[in-house]
């Protein structure tokens, strides 16, 4: 686990699945079973085709930097965390998700780098999805 | 039907405080509507349409209608962050054509610097159902435009360098307002040595924390044409959301993209014939974002563009946020929209700082983008005229 903040999600009845599978470090996506688009953020009706029919799958964990910065200024919790990265990580299977790489040199992301996941557990044993180098 | 001459701006006002521990946030509301009406020749008795946005404080439009003693035949209440009140000025040019109302009342009030908020956004935040997804990360806002900066870095080779002739811009412009909260020049070099807030934005990339607030009134032409003060035209108004697209977002670009076409169609002008602009300036980026996306110059050509002095009044190809802008001179409640409209319609009265008044100003553009560059924004988009354009 990383020193970065971990607090607890708040999981919605669209969620809770999601939330659920990262206590066993799964890192769920939803799918639509119509059209197949993947979507991010997670919830029932596609963003896409706009239909019901939605599933769950495993992610692979895989994805690439799309944009990242080193934060030196933050409040409240973050405060004593800087200086930390906060990235937008392109997924293997296409959304680009905003999360935070950890146990990276920030001197030495570049963007188009490639990363796996890993989860930081919070205090209620759910995790939240980060990642590392490969 | 087109909004082209269906309104006009009759009054516009600033707060003079960037400062304000013992107003009330109502307070500061009404002073700025009187402020505003009284620019306009106009009474609170006058107004029968009343907009505001989140900043407002309680129950917004009904607590502000009663605080202020409003009779109201219209209401409207849109929230796109800081971008709301160029969004309210076309919602009201559309209600005045509508026969809905005659005399548009919009305020902007906020004490953030006063206030013990944390500098940043507002807004119902954590009810949002992205909200698990993106803000346990620990971005901030200033971090938010930063993805969108290192993004148009690594595409198309902007500098911290480029970047920070928007803010010496501002700057230049801000040592001729008595209000300005930051009054002194900076330098290229004095911005990049700048404390880091979030890579690559330095301190001096940020706009201002600043408390105040501001008013405009918008009214229809027959009551424009009663009054003796000089009146804006209203030429073109439009509005975008963007968002992050399923997971697709794009950082390379705003909702100016397509706020901006729209208005330009709606006013039948191009940007080749603005003689000054207002951009939202929450931050540079923002404002190279936005120059590219309206068509000023080409995509990826912002920082080029800036960097020769394109920006500095009154004689840059194209002068900018001449009092100051958020960069330098106020960002009251982290909403910048409401001081664009206002410097805009200065410009256009050609009753701006002497030294920053761009000479023969017919045709100004005031752009809103609120929300933040790499989640999702309400853009907008005005074009306004001098009363016969």
């Amino acid at each position: 686990m990383s020193r970065l903040p971990s607090a607890d999600p708040r999981p919605d009845p669209e969620t809770r699945e999601f939330w659920d599978a990262t206590r066993e470090g799964r890192l769920l996506l939803r799918r639509c079973r119509d059209c197949g688009t993947v979507i991010w953020y997670p919830r029932p009706i596609c963003p896409a085709c706009h239909r019901g029919d939605t599933e769950w799958f495993e992610a692979s964990g895989r994805g690439t930097v799309y944009s990242y910065t080193v934060v030196h200024r933050a409040f409240g919790p973050w405060r004593e965390a800087v200086p930390y990265l906060v990235a937008y990580v392109e997924l293997e299977e296409g959304p680009r998700i905003l999360t935070n790489l950890v146990d990276v040199d920030p001197g030495r992301v570049a963007i188009g780098m490639p990363v796996a996941l890993r989860f930081d557990p919070t205090p209620n044993g759910q995790g939240l999805p980060r990642f590392g180098g490969i | 039907m087109s909004l082209r001459g269906a309104a006009f701006i009759a009054g516009a006002y600033e707060h003079p405080g960037r400062e304000l521990p013992d107003h009330s946030l109502a307070r500061i509301h009404a002073e700025v509507a009187l402020g505003a009406l009284a620019d306009a020749g106009l009474s609170i008795e006058d107004v029968d349409g009343y907009f505001c946005a989140s900043d407002a404080p309680g129950f917004g439009g009904l607590s502000m209608a009663e605080y202020l003693g409003l009779r109201l035949r219209h209401v409207d209440t849109t929230e796109t962050g800081g971008s709301s009140y160029l969004v309210h000025v076309g919602h009201a040019a559309a209600a005045i054509a509508a026969g809905h109302c005659s005399v548009a009342l919009v305020t902007l009030g906020g004490k953030p610097r006063s206030g013990g908020m944390p500098p940043g956004g507002s807004g119902r935040v954590t009810t949002a159902p992205e909200w698990s997804f993106e803000s346990l990360s620990g971005v901030g806002i200033p971090a938010n435009y930063a993805l969108a900066a290192q993004r148009h870095m690594h595409e198309f080779g902007t500098t911290s360098e480029q970047l920070a002739e928007i803010k010496v811009a501002a700057s230049l412009h801000a040592q001729h307002n008595p209000n300005a909260f930051l009054p002194d020049p900076v330098s290229v070099e004095e911005v990049v040595a700048s404390p880091m807030v979030a890579d690559p934005l330095h301190r001096l990339d940020c706009c201002v924390i600043t408390d105040g607030g501001g008013a405009v009134v918008v009214v229809s032409p027959e009551v424009a044409r009663g009054l003796e003060r000089e009146c804006v035209k209203l030429l073109g108004q439009a509005e975008a959301i963007k968002h992050t697209d399923n997971g697709r977002v794009d950082l390379t670009y705003t909702g100016a993209v397509w706020s901006g076409p729209a208005a330009f169609a709606e006013a039948r002008v191009g940007p080749e014939d603005i003689d000054y602009v207002s951009i939202y300036d929450s931050f540079t980026i923002t404002v190279l974002l936005t120059l590219e996306d309206l068509g000023f110059c080409e995509k990826g050509g912002g920082g080029r563009f800036v960097s020769d002095g394109a920006l500095v009044a009154p004689h840059g190809r194209l002068p900018f946020n001449t009092d100051g802008g958020g960069l330098c001179n106020n960002h009251p409640g982290n909403r910048g929209g409401m001081t664009k409209i206002i410097e805009a319609v200065r410009q256009l009265r050609g009753e701006a700082h002497p030294a920053v008044q761009v000479p023969g100003c017919r045709l100004a553009l005031a752009h809103g983008t609120g929300g933040s560059l790499a989640l999702r924004m309400g853009s907008a988009t005005l074009i306004l005229g001098k009363g016969d354009a």
